[in-house]
């Protein structure tokens, strides 16, 4: 019997990978983006369980406009990606350094 | 339903069976996206993560979700990573350094899905309690469901979503565009209030048969 612990624990385990992702990640910033859609995947998979299994269409509108942010979020993320590389020839996460932050 | 009890029994296995299977495939292919050298092979894994995720989504009775998965994921937002990663030209081959700090850094991922998933099974939270604000229908479809509630209770948060897009699309192509090849048709207040009949028509006498050089 498929009960909502399955998806929790699926999208639980996604969410932990997508985080260590961004932990361990120290080459570049594209890995970094891709782990950060990880997550938001992972957030989908719990809206729209929680919104099957409790009847409640508003779960998965909401993960509708988690899509659409994601995919701003994407565009922005490498357009500046691109700018950066354009103007340092290198996305190598520790040499993003020069605000000093 | 009007199932006899061994062919539900069936059913649930299957579904049960699909489950695993995607979320296996789901599970490996997002470690591979963290852990791979290859930018493009970690494309590919993200792309095979989406599908897979969309398979479960199908599992779950949310088509419309599923398809626009595929096609907002893997038709734009994968093909747009494709695109940065080959124009980007990186080279793979960036020396790896031993990173003293790994074996903490994936004990604190480990020990934060412990935590979820404990919290997950002896929370004292009813989960099926909550009140439905919208229930499914079941004589429409999905998509017809979401389309009911989209443009009527949430058409302003729907029109919010499409701000969005426009800001980051513009945004995109302003970042990305380069100075020296920047093609704008700006206005010169000098010139139009200086223009006049004198410097703007040329009359010309045309003879038939012979025609003018401009």
């Amino acid at each position: 019997m498929l009960e909502i612990t399955h998806f929790i624990t699926l999208s639980s385990i996604l969410f932990c990978i997508g985080m260590s992702g961004i932990f361990l990640n120290r080459k570049n910033v594209i890995s970094l983006l891709m782990s950060v859609e990880l997550i938001l995947l992972s957030v989908n998979i719990n809206f729209v369980a929680f919104s099957s299994f409790l009847h409640d269409l508003v779960g998965q509108i909401f993960a509708i406009f988690v899509l659409t942010v994601a995919a701003a979020e994407a565009a922005i993320g490498l357009a500046i990606l691109v700018i950066y590389f354009r103007n340092r020839q290198t996305i190598e996460i520790d040499s993003i350094s020069s605000m000093n932050g | 339903m009007g199932f006899n009890p061994l062919l539900k029994n069936i059913y649930m296995t299957f579904t049960l069976l699909l489950f695993y299977l995607f979320a296996f495939i789901l599970t490996s292919s997002a470690l591979m996206v963290v852990s791979t050298r290859n930018m493009v092979y970690g494309v590919m894994f993200l792309i095979l993560a989406f599908v897979n995720a969309a398979a479960l989504f199908i599992l779950l009775g949310a088509e419309f979700i599923a398809v626009l998965l595929i096609v907002v994921y893997v038709g734009a937002i994968a093909v747009l990573f494709l695109f940065v990663v080959m124009m980007l030209d990186i080279d793979i081959k960036i020396k790896e350094e031993i990173n003293r700090k790994r074996p903490i850094l994936v004990l604190i991922g480990v020990a934060m899905l412990c935590e979820i998933i404990l919290v997950t099974k002896f929370s004292s939270l009813k989960l099926y309690e909550t009140v439905s604000l919208f229930p499914t229908p079941t004589q429409i479809t999905n998509t017809q469901a979401i389309g009911n509630v989209l443009y009527t209770d949430f058409v302003l948060p729907f029109e919010l979503a499409g701000g969005v897009l426009f800001v980051a699309m513009i945004g995109a192509i302003v970042l990305t565009l380069k100075d020296e090849t920047r093609f704008t048709r700006k206005q010169n207040i000098t010139d139009q209030v200086l223009r006049n009949k004198a410097n703007s028509i040329e009359m010309v006498k045309v003879k038939s048969g012979e025609g003018i050089n401009l």
